[in-house]
């Protein structure tokens, strides 16, 4: 019987097998940050140890940085204590750090592509549940806790009980104005929250091959949000071309001969999978959440579900009251306050490429706060070197420095109560952009047009003869 | 890591499901260095008005409820990897959590920190929810080396599932970082041939 992709890599990576299912998985990168392992480095030490490849660690600070005046002292005092505590540790244990100000420095699972330290096959981990973005390269990448990070630091290794797998197709060409992030939430409103849980999951079939690889990041990146383990895309010459040149990519013949070996890496036809899925892209629309979870998900144009359409009209109920929303309503036309452009889902490139070419020239709606937040120094320097910015600040846009900002309001971005963000980040829970905070999670085209509309639009009627309008 | 063998405690019912650690504890309250007092900030937008006030309609803040065992509905834990959900839970004074079903990271997590989590049926699920409502004071009891979480006073008992790894680490208070360490020989052999590209 042939492997699934996810097993070629996986079984590469077993140090051995323990009695009991669980396995010893080796782990090629840890990417660590400010919130997740100040407890970890605490472990080390008081284990009195070292970290045992410390050449394999890459750190950066994200989570709680400000996006305001990066060069001046973070103000607030719990953030700042976090950030030096990571400097601290980086320099203490010897471990490479793009902290703030860094020219590298920005959202942990948007650097690490860009910088070439993600490729084919490897075992990524970090404490950081949107670590399965980096699957988009064909790697085997998933969130830990503190605890495992600190075994990370201890022995490169962790013990973990193998995921079952999961294959989801989705044939077939997408719409104009359709874009990823449709994609992946239109398959966690058909899953829910736990239909991936469990399971590590491939993404398969003519629309998914036909994505870019920073589109195909936001499809890995909200595995999570389906309670799977994490997600993969088979590497092909999309993925071969994307990391060729970059930092940390092999050169010259080392790189003819990582291609031999990623080429390697697919799902055999005779591979069985655990669980299937097959969807079609043309039944997939601008897609929009209206309740508390990322599996609350609908097409623009359809209406929030009722009571007797869902399996639990409590948690319906529930939601709907903390979002302001009735049972059975259309959100088309709804008022939106604020539009957040960010986050390790969509602040790449050519995030900020989609939503300035609709921008251009308009100007956003009076009553509409807009924020783009890129997820690196280097997005920021490309999208400053490409005109972006200026594009963006003429229609009304406030360019920040990057981090994760309003996706999870640790900072002070923050979304005020009871107002209405459109949000192109990953998760929608009750009080995740700040306490009281209503947030409905969009792509970045969706997103640049409500932010121009003021309200809730249907993507592809902005769009003439595949131009925008 | 404290061990865990057997439990009996009343119980505090949490009737919501898909609780995510957004909600067990809020993002702006990761800020701390070190694994103690989140549990202060324990489902502090549920426990707690933007003034700080305690809502009275939330469990933890009605005195009819206590207990080391929190028992909720389907699918506890999504979301956000923080380890400090688990560390908030053990904080606050919990020892074991039971659902019809975990997420993933959750469970590790909580696995990691001598929180034990109880997977039961949704028929059991039910029927617990049901024996709190009558009373209150009904104690639960889990025995981790029977495998098993009974309702005192009732025939109402079940079995549940954990991996034989974790279920002696729990019931030694070891955890994974020494077994890997005692396993760094292997660790070694495996870098001299892990071919890497």
């Amino acid at each position: 019987m042939g492997k699934t992709l996810f097993e070629k890599v996986w079984d590469r990576h077993v140090v051995d097998s323990v009695e009991g299912g669980q396995e010893i998985l080796y782990i090629d990168k840890h990417l660590i940050h400010e919130v997740t392992s100040p407890q970890a480095f605490d472990g080390i030490r008081k284990r009195g140890i070292d970290i045992f490849r410390k050449e394999r660690i890459v750190a950066t600070a994200d989570h709680n940085v400000p996006t305001k005046d990066q060069h001046l002292p973070i103000k607030d005092y719990l953030s700042r204590l976090q950030v030096d505590t990571l400097t601290q540790n980086c320099e203490e244990f010897g471990i490479e750090l793009f902290g703030l100000g860094h020219k590298y420095q920005g959202i942990v699972h948007v650097i690490g592509p860009e910088l070439g330290i993600t490729k084919p096959g490897m075992t990524i981990v970090c404490g950081d549940s949107h670590t399965s973005t980096h699957g988009a390269f064909g790697a085997i990448a998933f969130g830990i806790g503190t605890s495992q990070v600190e075994q990370v630091m201890a022995t490169q290794c962790l013990l973990v009980q193998r995921p079952k797998t999961m294959r989801i197709t989705i044939d077939g060409e997408l719409g104009k104005g359709i874009y990823s992030k449709d994609i992946i939430l239109y398959i966690i409103s058909k899953l829910s929250t736990s239909g991936g849980t469990g399971h590590f999951v491939e993404y398969a079939g003519s629309a998914i091959r036909s994505l870019s690889m920073e589109a195909r990041m936001t499809i890995c990146n909200m595995s999570i949000e389906m309670g799977a383990r994490g997600g993969m895309i088979a590497p092909d010459e999309t993925t071969f071309e994307y990391i060729k040149g970059r930092k940390h990519a092999p050169e010259g013949e080392k790189f003819d001969k990582a291609v031999a070996y990623w080429s390697s890496l697919y799902s055999d036809d005779d591979a069985v999978f655990d669980k299937e899925y097959t969807f079609s892209a043309e039944d997939i629309e601008p897609m929009i959440t209206y309740g508390t979870n990322p599996g609350m998900g609908i097409g623009v144009t359809q209406s929030i579900p009722t009571k007797d359409e869902v399996k639990s009209p409590a948690a319906l109920a529930k939601s709907l009251e903390y979002m302001g929303l009735q049972e059975g309503e259309k959100l088309l036309g709804r008022k939106i306050d604020h539009v957040f452009i960010g986050s390790c889902t969509n602040s790449r490139i050519e995030d900020l490429r989609i939503v300035a070419d609709y921008v251009k020239g308009k100007k956003k709606a009076p009553h509409i706060n807009a924020m783009i937040v890129p997820g690196s120094k280097q997005v920021e320097a490309q999208a400053i070197e490409e005109g972006l910015h200026e594009i963006l600040f003429d229609a009304g846009f406030e360019l920040r420095g990057p981090g994760c900002s309003a996706c999870l309001g640790m900072n002070e971005d923050k979304i005020p109560k009871g107002e209405y963000c459109v949000s192109t980040s990953n998760r929608n829970y009750e009080g995740r952009q700040g306490p009281g905070a209503r947030t409905m999670l969009v792509s970045p085209l969706t997103a640049a047009i409500i932010a121009v509309e003021g309200h809730v639009v249907d993507a592809r009627e902005f769009i003439n003869d595949g131009e925008l309008v | 890591m404290e061990k865990f063998k057997t439990l009996t405690s009343t119980v505090v019912p949490l009737a919501v499901q898909d609780v995510d650690t957004d909600q067990i504890i809020p993002a702006r309250f990761l800020k701390a260095t070190t694994r103690e007092g989140f549990g202060e900030n324990l489902f502090r937008d549920w426990r707690y008005d933007q003034e700080g006030n305690p809502k009275p309609d939330f469990v933890l803040n009605q005195n009819t409820y206590s207990g080391s065992i929190l028992v909720a509905e389907d699918n506890f834990g999504c979301g956000s990897s923080r380890e400090h959900a688990a560390w908030a839970l053990v904080d606050y004074g919990f020892r074991a959590v039971v659902s019809s079903f975990f997420a993933d990271i959750f469970k590790g997590n909580a696995l990691n920190n001598g929180l034990l989590p109880v997977q039961v049926s949704p028929e059991f699920l039910k029927a617990m929810f049901a024996e709190i409502n009558k009373d209150a004071n009904t104690p639960v009891t889990i025995n981790l080396e029977e495998q098993t979480i009974e309702i005192d006073g009732t025939d109402l008992k079940e079995n549940f599932e954990i991996s034989s790894y974790k279920k002696m680490c729990l019931l030694n208070g070891y955890d994974d970082i020494d077994f890997l360490l005692s396993n760094k020989d292997k660790i070694e052999a495996f870098e001299q041939s892990h071919q890497e590209f």
